[in-house]
């Protein structure tokens, strides 16, 4: 079942989603090809993952761990789409307020015990408890659950959440206004189910291996701080019978040049290509180079309050400095890993979104230029008119300076613009950036979940993340009428017009993920636009 | 030398406090926050966690507690970024990672700077001499995080001998290649302080003194000269030492030991506050404690030296 269909059967009376849904993805080995005896993968992560606990998971590196560890009421697939976790299927009241699960009876979590609806309530209501404190908490007041701002903020007892068991195998949950997408929403870890029992036993250390209790199609057999994770396949898995890795292992390597050499030498079987060495890669291992769209994008915020630049509070020097950037210099040339060049905000392949048609798109970068020049002189700047120099602040990377560079480069040669280039550390650069105390500053953001609204909602005036201090009232009602629209697709378009006419942001590239994988790997979901895999439904073939 | 040590162990004391109070003041100083993040956090969702870990406090307040928990039980606090981790787990788990890789370093950089370090001070201005200092000269401009990325490529990707990283409970072909990258440098300091300390002593009148009588070199070097010889080294080594076991940011990162090292900078960078003291603990009272014990050898060495 598609996006859009999901969009409609939600304001449609009561009916049941996913009737014909096929259960379980089986694997399907193409002809001549084995299972390899082989069956363990292997792969890098940047960091120490920061927790394991759904409910405390606020990073992608995590989630990836966690989805192996814990299931939640629905899982994606290789694409991305909802399918059925421990939740069959949904049905959505008439005002599309209450969503009613109905859970799979034969869900167990790895001490024996059936999974059942009051895990989820547990789940939820500790997720959104200031006891717990965690930092994903706003997460179920995203969703719109009722009372989870006052849960949260701990006016109410958590039991005031707008979750509840109605038996075993039925949950229900009120939301606060319609929520299309809210099936998507419901595949995030911080919605997962805990067991409550273990938790109690041992509250500090619920997640050691020796106490760890899951109900993922894993089970946590080592956990050495900053040095590897390994799970194992659990035996007492609903879908066990249709799982082929048996163990995976994540090894922390902080540095991504060590870690492509320890691809190379066999020791992983995927790792991120370091910045620019994409083209190399593919030409050498044809087979192991692989890019495909990763739902984030990458821009400069525009300072528009008066601690910032004065000549950038007008709209055309914006638009100057936007149309100078040369885009497929920057994703070619700079990056060469099969990023796409930006002039919206909304990555374009989110789901159910439409890049509208922005003229600068549509342009040569000669016409752009001519147009960049013509605007500059208009606002009285550039050649003939005064000079002008901005500053671009980054947080300190290789990578993010490579870029600058290039941009400020650009900026000089098509219009005489100098750049001053700053970079900071992390936190300073976070400080500096949301206090407005920046001129351009580098940003990215990522979806949270694959519909347009959660890049577009950052430059609502009331956004917490909104560092440009954008506010433009047509804007906001856009975004406020396609809560509730049928088919918010063309409300999105329009919001993105404003945004490509206004820049408070300067979109620059959407970003890939860009990795080496071990050739062996099958059904990698190269679909699935926010990465989020599932260990279970990959599989490993013997090498011809 | 009882109290000798009584006196040193009173000043360590307000050594540590000093060092903890001027920690935690720049801790505070530094931009940003444990829970900053690229998205700001609602301002209820920050109240609660500053409230669970207590930084909604004054800081004098968060300061006494905290050093009362590490005096009274040892417990310096759960770790802002990693949940699941508490700062005692971190140490329990990185800290023997890096005493291992350590004191295999500091075997290997002592017995081998030593004994360059002895060898081209007896044969001075041969070419065993030119050999020995070139060689240290050479290792102790080669920075370990150009070695350490060449050992890779040749041991791991051309040779096929060793891991390229990991730790997997400090197996012996994990420990090779940062121990190599580790040692290198030191053994190179140890081996310039030995020979020039060695030529000093060759050059005293008891050693004259001792050939005179017509000893043996073997003798004159092993009863007589070495002890004295050893005394500028000694005192460079229980520094080294505590760097080498607290081990170093590069060798954790390259070979991904997962050793304590990396927090040094991971720490402060993500401002994960608890760690920061913890380690700084840690390194402050391991110097503290070598430092001492190299004033004892000191003592023990040379008999002239009064504690």
């Amino acid at each position: 079942m598609t996006f859009s269909t999901i969009l409609k059967a939600s304001t449609a009376v009561t009916l049941i989603a996913w009737a014909g849904f096929a259960t379980a993805a089986e694997v399907t080995l193409a002809a001549g090809e084995k299972l390899a005896a082989d069956q363990t993968f292997t792969y890098r992560t940047l960091d120490q993952i920061t927790t394991m606990d759904p409910g405390m998971a606020e990073d992608n590196e995590s989630g990836i761990i966690i989805r192996d560890l814990f299931e939640g009421l629905y899982n994606q697939d290789g694409d991305g789409n909802v399918v059925p976790g421990v939740a069959l299927s949904h049905t959505v009241s008439e005002d599309g307020l209450t969503y009613t699960f109905t859970l799979r009876p034969e869900a167990v979590w790895s001490n024996g015990d059936p999974v059942v609806a009051a895990d989820f309530v547990y789940g939820w209501r500790r997720a959104a408890s200031p006891e717990l404190a965690s930092p994903y908490s706003w997460y179920i007041s995203l969703m719109g659950v009722e009372n989870a701002d006052a849960v949260i903020a701990g006016e109410m007892p958590t039991d005031a959440l707008g979750i509840k068991a109605i038996d075993d195998h039925t949950l229900e949950v009120r939301i606060t206004a319609p929520k299309p997408y809210f099936p998507q929403m419901v595949t995030m870890y911080t919605t997962f189910p805990v067991n409550q029992k273990a938790v109690e036993a041992n509250p500090d250390s619920w997640l050691d291996p020796a106490n760890f209790v899951g109900n993922g199609a894993y089970v946590l057999t080592e956990n050495v701080p900053a040095e590897r994770t390994v799970r194992e396949r659990n035996p007492l898995y609903w879908d066990n019978a249709n799982t082929v890795i048996e163990k995976v292992t994540s090894l922390v390597i902080n540095d991504e040049n060590q870690a492509l050499t320890r691809y190379l030498a066999g020791e992983l079987d995927k790792t991120e290509v370091p910045t620019g060495q994409y083209p190399r890669l593919l030409e050498e291992y044809p087979t192991q180079a692989v890019s495909f769209p990763l739902l984030c994008s990458y821009y400069y915020n525009v300072n528009l309050t008066e601690t910032g630049n004065p000549a950038l509070q007008d709209v055309r020097v914006r638009q100057a400095l936007s149309l100078a950037i040369d885009r497929d210099i920057v994703v070619n040339n700079v990056l060469a890993g099969g990023q796409v060049p930006a002039y919206s905000l909304t990555h374009w392949a989110t789901a159910g979104f439409e890049v509208p048609t922005i003229e600068a798109a549509g342009m040569t970068q000669a016409d752009r230029n001519a147009k960049a020049v013509e605007l500059m002189t208009e606002a009285g700047f550039g050649p003939g008119g005064e000079p002008l120099t901005v500053d671009i602040l980054y947080n300190t990377s290789d990578a993010h300076k490579t870029l600058a560079v290039a941009i400020s480069q650009m900026w000089k040669q098509t219009l005489g613009v100098e750049t001053t280039l700053a970079n900071q550390e992390w936190q300073t650069f976070l400080d500096a950036r949301g206090a407005q105390n920046y001129q351009l500053a580098r940003a990215g953001w990522c979806g949270d979940y694959n519909e347009a609204s959660t890049f577009l909602d950052i430059m609502s005036t009331a956004s917490g993340y909104n560092d440009s201090k954008y506010s433009n009232p047509e804007y906001d009602a856009l975004l406020e009428q396609a809560k509730t629209a049928a088919d918010p697709a063309p409300l999105y378009e329009q919001a993105e017009q404003i945004l490509a006419a206004d820049l408070p942001l300067i979109p620059v590239y959407h970003y890939a993920s860009v990795f080496m994988l071990n050739d062996s790997i099958r059904d990698w979901p190269v679909g699935n636009v926010q990465q989020n895999t599932y260990t279970k439904d990959i599989y490993k073939v013997e090498a011809e | 030398m009882l109290s000798f040590i009584l006196r040193r162990l009173a000043v360590a004391i307000p050594t540590m406090l000093i060092l903890i109070v001027i920690s935690f003041v720049l801790m505070f100083a530094a931009p940003g926050g444990p829970f900053n993040n690229d998205r700001p956090l609602p301002p209820e969702v920050l109240a609660n966690i500053e409230a669970r870990y207590g930084l909604d406090q004054p800081y004098i307040v968060q300061m006494t507690t905290y050093v009362w928990k590490v005096v009274t039980q040892f417990d310096f606090g759960p770790s802002f970024k990693y949940r699941d981790q508490t700062v005692n787990d971190i140490i329990r788990s990185g800290f023997p990672v890096t005493l291992v890789y350590g004191f295999w370093s500091f075997v290997v950089a002592v017995t081998v700077g030593v004994s360059l370090g002895v060898l081209a001070a007896l044969k001075q201005n041969t070419w065993i001499d030119y050999l020995a200092v070139g060689v240290t000269v050479g290792a102790q401009v080669l920075p370990n995080f150009v070695m350490a990325p060449i050992l890779v490529l040749v041991f791991t990707l051309w040779l096929g001998w060793l891991p390229g990283g990991g730790w997997n409970g400090g197996q012996w072909q994990y420990l090779v290649m940062p121990v190599i990258a580790l040692s290198t440098s030191y053994m190179a300091s140890i081996a310039r302080i030995m020979r020039s300390s060695m030529l000093e002593t060759l050059n005293a009148g008891f050693i004259r003194t001792a050939r005179a009588k017509g000893l043996p070199m073997r003798r004159i070097l092993w009863r007589h000269a070495m002890k004295p010889a050893s005394l500028p080294m000694i005192s460079y080594l229980g520094p080294a030492f505590v760097y080498m076991i607290t081990g170093s940011v590069i060798i954790d990162v390259y070979f991904s030991t997962g050793g304590i090292g990396q927090y040094f900078v991971n720490s402060a960078l993500s401002r994960d506050y608890s760690v920061i003291m913890g380690i700084t603990i840690l390194v402050g009272a391991l110097t503290i404690g070598f430092n001492l014990l190299v004033d004892i050898l000191y003592a023990w060495i040379d008999p002239k030296i009064r504690l």
